[in-house]
């Protein structure tokens, strides 16, 4: 394999990988603040489908990503009424979702399946994209892709340098005591399951009118459940979970390459791949046998190995927040 | 998971109101759903009742998803009633089938047909409880949520079904997505008449759902289940083991899972097929959080469920702007409406 | 952008002097502030003394907006407030230090200093917040490492971490309950100095504690719960034994335990250690007989759970040997203690002891034979109704646990006690029980006595602990004393060992 193909590899990686980005950045906000949002897989099919189509219809580009992001709002609505107000079970809320949505988005979809639409133009950054190597790996796609890099920035930037994003991670953390400092955990919590369902549709209109365009049955199949594994493997950090995406995006583009290297080998099995290699991953850096796995390794050495591969989940995660 | 949650997914006695009230909106929404999308919803009503139970033929399909789905349902009344969320069921279906496939295939020319059926549907049992084990074991063992470990184990599954059918169990000449070589007909589940209903199918299913009942109300093994699934922590003090009865939830769900799976092999498709779960463990997930884990009211929801299901498959061929996919939206709608009306019947008497 | 020298610029006199008067909360039936009024004056440090429960922490929770009063007035340099939310009570200058700190452990240092400004910008200026932490760190001599994340931090250094902040909010009425609990020594001596210092500052400290030798080294003026009601208010210093009889109150209770203890023995510990959260826990070697009743006094939280759940098997000991009778049951799983006739009785009723959502007769059937396959529906509904009658119980076989009383919940764990056992063990088993029952439980547990069963038992009830006990364990801030015995104790030696002298 000589420098050119592997450009090509990990530039059309960063690129394929930009849905994934928007979702698991989507999912990281929610559950930071303390609220799974299980109905990804449900919440991108749809929203993929409900941004084809609005953008189909009016073809307006703009109007496609704002359907889209909408559709993700109001799912997530359904998520924070039922997980925040009624304070049931989010693993349920949302697994129903999931399953409804993906449905629904067939159903409505139906009429729109395997039409021309518009899609995202590409748009090479003059000057920027004449860097070597640099520049064709990153700035020579389109808008959207240069979004998600502003994305993953001002994210990191937003729970790690600002108060408002202190008190989102607090919050999910520590509900009572956030809320013993003046904290509105339920309107916050609120705020910040339907920003994560924003980028989830977002998410979805970026397959349909860009990476995947188009729409068909089950179009974006998948995506959502991978979304939310790479959501654990990112450790709750944006830039981690933006790493994760790339990583499962390259997977996806070694896959590709891998058609035409091994003919023998089905396309079938070839599409399935970097997901199951994905959970693999996920499944075995979480696991608690890894401890005893490196415990030939010194005390501290072994911790700093461990932090980079995991990180604990919100405490809050998932718990309903009763004021009393 | 902490104590809290798991007893917050058992809802207490809750006023009927709240819980009629929200299905009937669910209704109302979906009828204007169907409304939008151009029909009448009656014209729905009266084609997905036709589809459903036309003709002998297709109410034996439906008999047939039935009976899947009553094994799978009946599964996870066991792992809900442990407090676990047995999202990995569609992989124990999958690893069920491969598994039976594979006693088809080692036995099928070598042994009477019903010995080889009958190691089939062993087969699929051990590999269906294979499976769920594994999720047990990363859950109990590796702290590794449920939830994830078995969405992970179901593309793995579904990767090892595919890679089969499309390597080396490809039919003669060219694999394709439409399965494996169909079996001969000696190693097919014998069928009521003409209809794809198979007896043994159906007892199968019927025992396993009467046995779950039995077991969840009536054992000393069912009434321990419970307790840890309310409270682990209590139970564990009370002297039950706690890991030791998530295992075996998993195990019991994985043996059910995985016959539905060998069902799936000899009495329905009669080959492995890509999709031979059927998505019918996911809707038994919605049958069971429908019932709220009570195995009472399994057989008429799974029977609903199912007739939904087929009845909806030949609505695009009678009504042109209606798809297939309106049965898994009824079926969402009505889980998602009981849950909600569940939250407000909770809030109210919390108030 | 966040500039905190506004803070300082923007607060009021610093001095404030603190009213509360006739204050009154009601919990359901429990009346746990009756008529109870405290005034602190500013530049001064009020110790706020009682037993467990005599609503110490109920009264401060009030001031600093954690809970709202029923009746009674609250006044802050003469000026009556009301306060809704803890943020309320910053805003006029309240800070309250919690028992557990309430802080976000994954979180750095600098974080939690920052966490919940309300007036901070859009973006952290995290040099400005680190120099002004560094700067107040340095006036009381803390160190604390603003990079550090919080988990990695002693109590103590948490506790320091908290104060800080809330001086850094301006706040100038501090409130530290129970501040002394799980802090070295070293980090007690930074802690009252600090907390002097303020008061020199012209700063009103209100420090809640049960402990005598704490309140006499430390505060100007004490006042003295007992059971939700005032008992008075006593300048620093005075004599110990004064602050005990107005702790305690009265003579305590005789014993009225008949002599059941056979000189067989029960539970044998050498050598042993229990980790809890915040100690280890040593035993040297601890010897209790067939029949007799050990008490284990001590705030709540010293370790007796901790102790109990390790005897029990429940949890496992750190180091040394445990012995049930005359078996070995060291390194044993809690099914082998199970076995060997253990019973453990928790305090949290509904989270450890009882499953909610379950009736008493499926309690009942759960604790039946693990032999039988097929539960015997008659003959649970049958041990169930001989159970609810023997033990009084307030409900009906079908009746969810979660349904009952406080009371009820507690003799349905009585009813659910297998026989015959050879040790219970059991936290405060009379705890929201009127006298009558109280005394009828405790002669269902003597009858387990008479008939050879030992039973270790933590209260906060000293009363109880004297009628009840032939020895008494006092638990202490990480220590744990020699076993005594009841006849040789009064009132004065309790209440000082309870406070940590022994």
């Amino acid at each position: 394999m000589n420098l050119d193909q592997l450009i090509i590899i990990l530039a059309t990686a960063i690129a394929s990988a930009t849905p994934i980005v928007f979702a698991v950045i989507g999912e990281t906000i929610s559950e930071r603040a303390g609220v799974i949002n299980l109905s990804a897989e449900g919440t991108i099919l749809f929203a993929a489908m409900a941004g084809f189509a609005v953008a189909h219809l009016s073809d307006s580009l703009w109007l496609g990503f704002a359907a889209a992001a909408i559709a993700g709002i109001l799912i997530a609505l359904i998520v924070a009424f039922g997980a925040i107000t009624l304070r049931q079970s989010q693993i349920a809320i949302g697994f129903v979702l999931a399953l409804l949505f993906t449905d629904l988005s067939s159903f409505i979809g139906n009429p729109f399946v395997r039409i021309p639409g518009p899609t995202v133009p590409a748009f090479p950054i003059p000057i920027l994209k004449d860097i070597p190597i640099l520049g064709r790996l990153l700035f020579d796609s389109d808008l959207l892709v240069y979004l998600s890099y502003a994305l993953i920035v001002a994210t990191w930037f937003f729970f790690y340098r600002t108060s408002a994003g202190l008190t989102m991670r607090a919050i999910g953390e520590q509900p009572n005591a956030a809320f013993a400092r003046g904290a509105n955990v339920i309107r916050l919590r609120y705020l910040y399951v339907l920003i994560g369902g924003a980028l989830m549709g977002i998410a979805g209109a970026a397959f349909s009118l860009d990476f995947k365009a188009g729409w068909s049955y089950r179009h974006t199949g998948g995506y959502g459940w991978i979304a939310l594994a790479i959501v654990i493997f990112g450790g709750w950090n944006p830039l981690r979970a933006a790493l994760g995406a790339y990583f499962f995006g390259i997977l996806q583009s070694l896959a590709s390459v891998a058609q035409d290297q091994f003919p023998g080998v089905p396309t079938q099995v070839l599409t399935v791949l970097p997901f199951v290699l994905m959970i693999l991953v996920l499944v075995l850096t979480s696991a608690n046998w890894l401890d005893r796995l490196l415990a030939f390794l010194p005390s501290d050495t072994r911790r700093s190995v461990l932090r980079t591969l995991r990180a604990a989940p919100p405490a809050a995660l998932g718990q309903p927040f009763v004021q009393d | 998971m902490t104590a809290t949650t798991r007893t917050d997914m058992r809802a207490p006695a809750s006023p009927l109101v709240w819980r009629i009230s929200a299905i009937v909106i669910s209704i109302l929404l979906l009828g204007l759903i169907i409304l939008v999308s151009g029909e009448s919803p009656l014209a729905v009503i009266d084609a997905m009742i036709g589809g459903a139970f036309g003709t002998p033929d297709k109410i034996g399909r439906v008999v047939n998803t039935l009976t899947v789905l009553l094994l799978c349902s009946a599964g996870l009344v066991f792992t809900f009633n442990a407090g676990l969320y047995n999202l990995g069921i569609e992989g124990q279906i999958t690893f069920g089938a491969i598994a039976a496939t594979l006693a088809l295939r080692l036995f099928g020319a070598v042994l009477p047909g019903p010995i080889a059926i009958a190691l089939c549907i062993i087969f699929g049992a051990i590999g269906g409880m294979l499976w769920g084990l594994l999720a047990g074991v990363l859950k109990v063992h590796g702290r590794i949520s449920e939830i994830f470990a078995g969405l992970g184990l179901n593309f793995v599954a579904q990767a090892l079904a595919i890679y089969l059918i499309f390597g080396p169990w490809k039919r003669a000449g060219v694999a394709s997505t439409s399965g494996t070589e169909p079996f001969n007909d000696t190693l097919w589940l014998g069928a009521f008449g003409t209809t794809e209903a198979t007896p043994v199918g159906v007892a199968l299913a019927l025992i396993a759902t009467i046995a779950t009942i039995v077991i969840v109300r009536r054992t000393h093994y069912g009434l321990r289940l419970r307790a840890v699934g309310r409270n682990p922590r209590a139970s564990f003090v009370l002297g039950i083991p706690a890991s030791r009865q998530m295992l075996s939830a998993f195990a019991l769900c994985g043996i059910l899972a995985g016959v539905g799976g060998a069902l799936q092999v000899s009495g329905n498709f009669h080959r492995l097929i890509p999709t031979i779960s059927g998505s019918l463990g996911y809707l038994g997930l919605l049958v069971v959080m429908l019932v709220n884990f009570d195995p009472l009211w399994v057989l008429p929801v799974a029977f609903f469920f199912s007739a939904l299901n087929v009845g909806s498959l030949q609505l695009p061929l009678v009504l042109e702007k209606v798809d297939s996919s309106l049965s898994g939206v009824i079926q969402g709608m009505l889980v998602l409406a009981a849950l909600i009306g569940r939250g407000f019947a909770e809030i109210n008497v919390k108030q | 952008m966040l500039c905190i020298s506004r803070f300082y610029s923007y607060t009021p006199p610093q001095r404030m002097k603190v009213e509360l008067l006739h204050i009154h909360k009601h919990f359901g039936s429990v009346h746990a502030n009756d008529d109870v009024s405290l005034v602190a004056e500013a530049g001064t440090i009020h110790g706020l003394l009682g037993e467990n429960g005599a609503g110490k922490s109920t009264l401060v929770k009030m001031l600093s907006g954690f809970i709202s009063r029923d009746a009674g007035e609250v006044k802050l340099d003469g000026k009556s407030i009301n306060v809704h939310a803890p943020v309320d009570a910053i805003r006029e200058g309240v800070g309250m230090l919690h028992q557990d700190p309430m802080d976000f452990p994954p979180l750095s240092v600098l974080e939690n200093f920052v966490a919940g400004r309300q007036n901070a910008g859009l973006a952290l200026n995290t040099r400005a917040a680190a120099r002004e932490l560094k700067d107040l760190a340095s006036q009381f001599n803390f160190s604390l490492d603003p990079n550090a994340p919080v988990q990695e931090l002693t109590v103590g250094e948490r506790q320091q971490l908290e104060m800080l902040r809330l001086l850094a909010l301006g706040t100038r009425v501090l409130i530290l309950d129970e501040p002394t609990t799980g802090i070295s020594a070293m980090q007690k001596t930074q802690l009252f100095a600090a907390l002097r210092q303020l008061a020199r500052q012209g700063k009103t400290v209100i420090f809640v504690s049960h402990k005598l030798e704490d309140v006499e080294a430390l505060c100007d003026e004490v006042t003295v719960l007992r059971r939700g009601k005032l008992i008075g208010t006593q300048k620093i210093p005075c004599p110990a034994s004064t602050l005990v009889a107005m702790m305690f109150g009265r003579e305590l209770a005789a014993p009225v335990k008949p002599h059941t203890a056979t000189g067989d023995v029960a539970l044998d510990l050498r050598d042993a250690v229990i980790s809890t959260n915040t100690y280890d826990l040593q035993i040297g070697a601890l010897t209790v007989q067939r029949g007799e009743v050990i008490g284990l006094a001590g705030l709540e939280g010293s370790g007796q759970q901790e102790f109990l759940l390790a005897c029990a098997g429940v949890d496992k000991l750190s180091h040394g040997r445990i012995c049930i009778g005359s078996k070995d049951m060291t390194h044993k799983s809690y099914g082998d203690f199970l076995d060997a006739g253990v019973c453990y009785v928790p305090a949290d009723r509904m989270r450890d002891g009882l499953i909610a959502g379950f009736t008493i007769r499926e309690h009942v059937a759960l604790r039946a034979s693990h032999h039988r396959i097929f539960i015997d529906l008659s003959d649970s509904l049958k041990v169930a109704e001989q159970a609810i009658d023997t033990f009084n119980i307030r409900g009906k076989p079908e009746t969810k646990v979660e349904r009952l009383s406080g009371g009820n919940q507690q003799r349905t764990q009585l009813a659910l006690m297998p026989d015959p056992l050879s040790v219970i063990f059991m936290e405060h088993p009379t705890r929201g029980l009127d006298i009558e029952s109280t005394i009828w439980v405790w002669k269902q547990l003597i009858a387990r006595c008479q008939a050879g069963c030992a039973i270790l038992f933590a209260s906060s009830d000293l009363d109880e602990i004297m009628q009840y006990s032939d020895r008494v364990i006092v638990f202490s801030g990480g220590r744990v004393s020699q076993p005594i015995r009841a006849t040789d104790l009064n009132v004065d030696t309790l209440g000082q060992m309870i406070g940590g002298k022994f």
